[in-house]
């Protein structure tokens, strides 16, 4: 960590009103967000395909802030370079800097490290081929030693934050293929948040969900940023709407417009943010 | 709508107007002709495999009539002077050898096909691939050769290191002690090693290939190393095709013939050391049916291998026993 940046500041490039902390968990209501998150100059390459191109914005602490954007914007591929996941595929490569907590997480030696403190959760739902209580606990042996009653303690906390526990208490045992899609997704989502993160990724994570699961997991969302901070890739503008508090809208790879959710979908600044959300392109 | 003109211009004219090569002027009777060339190619499959094991097991009928089922197969005495009959050093010989094939290649199989799908970069892992693939393209009797001239003189030179070091410790010593003779059991098994390899690793492989990676990143995502996703996700998410796939190079390893004959050493002695010359039923089919003189003894040779049909039918039945346990016990249901 280095000492000449503050660990914690305000938002520097959004004016947030005050309102817009209507929704926000009681403690955090009343504080100004904090930046979790700060990205510099990013640009990300797959090969010669330049998918990003020069974007910075702030990631507020214990906030939703949603991507949105036409299919190929580089949503995901932003979203994707938070937790460094392009790091598994040879040939694509960024530039720029991601600050969290005061830290170049781009530098960092020891990624998985990194993916504790920044989880993610993908478009399709992909339990692991084990039981309902290994998919939790396989993330949290990965990091620590514990005894099999705090094991215990620790899948009933994560499955109830995730809001599973009550529907799947009597069958832990039982594989987590059998679950449905949305129940598939909240044990990824608990699975994710077994191992304590400080940042919860979250790639379209309703796309393959129906509309009472969907619903759901924007609950969760609310719940979910009292303790996290969460960032969602969304192609449904409404869900953008509904459920963050942050919106960025990209286009062609580039950052359009990034405000307060609820000022981008009434008063979108850029005539092609208006032209995006009121349904004329993508 | 300004296109819905469109619509209208397109016109549908009757079947008979139609040029001939539009359609399908032979569609039916092709389709009744594969039908039937189906269903015959499946019954004769398994019809050829059920003639195979009629005949053999008629042609075995002297020896089953003379030493019965069990005696068979428990004794230890092969002497065509005295027309005494038994296949217990042979089966032995036989699970010995391909379980100590596994053992080796299962492992290395793993490695290899863990290298090629999650760890080597691109440039490397074709030439990897190929190679490994090209193993199998090597005949038995090469491998045979190999491994009698240039393999078994090698390794006579390591028996008395093996001897020291392995011989010593107490209970499992007993399997690496005897004279350096670079060929026997452990040899036999390390050839047979190789040979299943690459049928292992590719099946594996391929398989490792199709898991999804949206698996895969999920759990590179909670920050599971390459060793960890690979083993607790990759693995049981193929197992039932990667067991498939072990059993398939277990089945080749059963009924290795040429390769086994050249390095076993060909001894109807039993011995608890893996380095002593041991025989499995292939090499003695392969060593023995032009010596046989009687038709006892022609018939006891035709009934190891009925026993071989059946230890390969029982290997098979154990792995789809053993896939359905685990599945089971992970609750699989998709």
């Amino acid at each position: 960590m280095t000492a000449d940046r503050p660990q914690s500041y305000p938002l520097t490039n959004i004016v947030v009103p005050v309102e817009s902390h209507r929704d926000s968990a009681e403690s955090a209501a009343i504080a100004p967000p904090q930046v979790k998150i700060a990205a510099r100059n990013l640009n990300f390459y797959y090969g010669k395909y330049h998918a990003i191109k020069d974007v910075s914005l702030e990631i507020s602490q214990n906030r939703v802030t949603a991507f949105i954007g036409p299919s190929g914007c580089g949503k995901s591929t932003l979203l994707r370079i938070f937790n460094r996941m392009y790091d598994l595929y040879p040939g694509q490569r960024v530039e720029g800097e991601v600050i969290l907590d005061g830290e170049n997480i781009l530098t960092l030696k020891n990624i998985g490290l990194l993916r504790a403190r920044v989880g993610m959760v993908f478009q399709k739902p992909t339990p692991f081929p084990m039981s309902i209580y290994e998919n939790i606990a396989f993330g949290i042996r990965l990091y620590e030693r514990i005894p099999r009653s705090e094991m215990d303690d620790r899948v009933r906390y994560t499955l109830t934050k995730a809001g599973l526990w009550d529907e799947v208490k009597d069958k832990l045992h039982q594989s987590g293929l059998g679950l449905s899609g949305g129940q598939q997704q909240r044990l990824c989502i608990a699975r994710a948040l077994a191992v304590n993160p400080e940042v919860l990724l979250l790639d379209e994570p309703c796309s393959a969900l129906d509309p009472i699961s969907t619903a759901k997991i924007e609950e969760l969302l609310f719940e979910l940023k009292s303790n996290w901070t969460v960032v969602i890739v969304t192609h449904n503008m409404q869900q953008a709407a509904r459920a963050s508090d942050f919106t960025a809208f990209l286009l062609e790879g580039k950052l359009i417009e990034y405000s307060v959710t609820s000022k981008l979908f009434t008063t979108p600044a850029d005539s092609r943010t208006e032209a995006y959300i009121t349904g004329r392109f993508g | 709508m300004s296109e819905s003109g469109v619509v209208s211009r397109l016109e549908i004219r009757p079947m008979s107007e139609r040029p001939k090569s539009v359609g399908r002027p032979w569609g039916l009777p092709a389709d009744f002709l594969f039908h039937k060339m189906a269903v015959f190619a499946a019954f004769l499959v398994a019809g050829v495999l059920f003639a195979t094991v009629i005949a053999i097991a008629f042609d075995s009928r002297l020896s089953i009539h003379a030493f019965g089922i069990w005696k068979f197969l428990k004794s230890s005495e092969w002497n065509p002077v005295t027309q005494t009959f038994g296949a217990f050093p042979f089966i032995v010989g036989t699970l010995v050898s391909s379980t100590i094939a596994m053992v080796l290649g299962v492992p290395i199989s793993f490695g290899v096909a863990v290298f090629i799908a999650e760890i080597a970069p691109a440039w490397i892992k074709k030439p990897v691939a190929g190679a490994i693939e090209l193993l199998a393209a090597i005949p038995s009797i090469v491998y045979g050769l190999w491994g009698l001239l240039i393999f078994a003189p090698v390794f006579a030179k390591t028996e008395p290191w093996i001897n020291d070091k392995l011989g010593a410790i107490p209970g499992i010593g007993l399997l690496f002690q005897g004279p350096p003779m670079g060929i026997g059991m452990l040899t036999a098994g390390i050839v047979l090693a190789i040979m299943v390899l690459p049928y292992i690793s590719s099946i594996m492989r391929d398989v490792f290939l199709i898991v999804p990676s949206s698996l895969r990143e999920s759990a590179y995502a909670i920050g599971a190393t390459t060793w960890e996703v690979a083993w607790n996700i990759i693995l049981p998410y193929t197992r039932s095709a990667v067991i498939g796939g072990i059993f398939l190079g277990l089945g080749r390893a059963l009924g290795e013939t040429m390769a086994v004959t050249f390095v076993i050493g060909n001894s109807n002695v039993l011995s608890s050391s893996l380095l002593m010359p041991g025989v499995t039923i292939p090499s003695v089919l392969a060593n023995e049916f032009t010596e046989a003189t009687t038709k006892l003894y022609v018939s006891s040779l035709i009934y190891l291998g009925l026993i071989l049909i059946a230890v390969t039918l029982i290997v098979r039945f154990l792995a789809v026993l053993l896939i359905r346990r685990l599945g089971r016990r992970e609750g699989a249901k998709a």
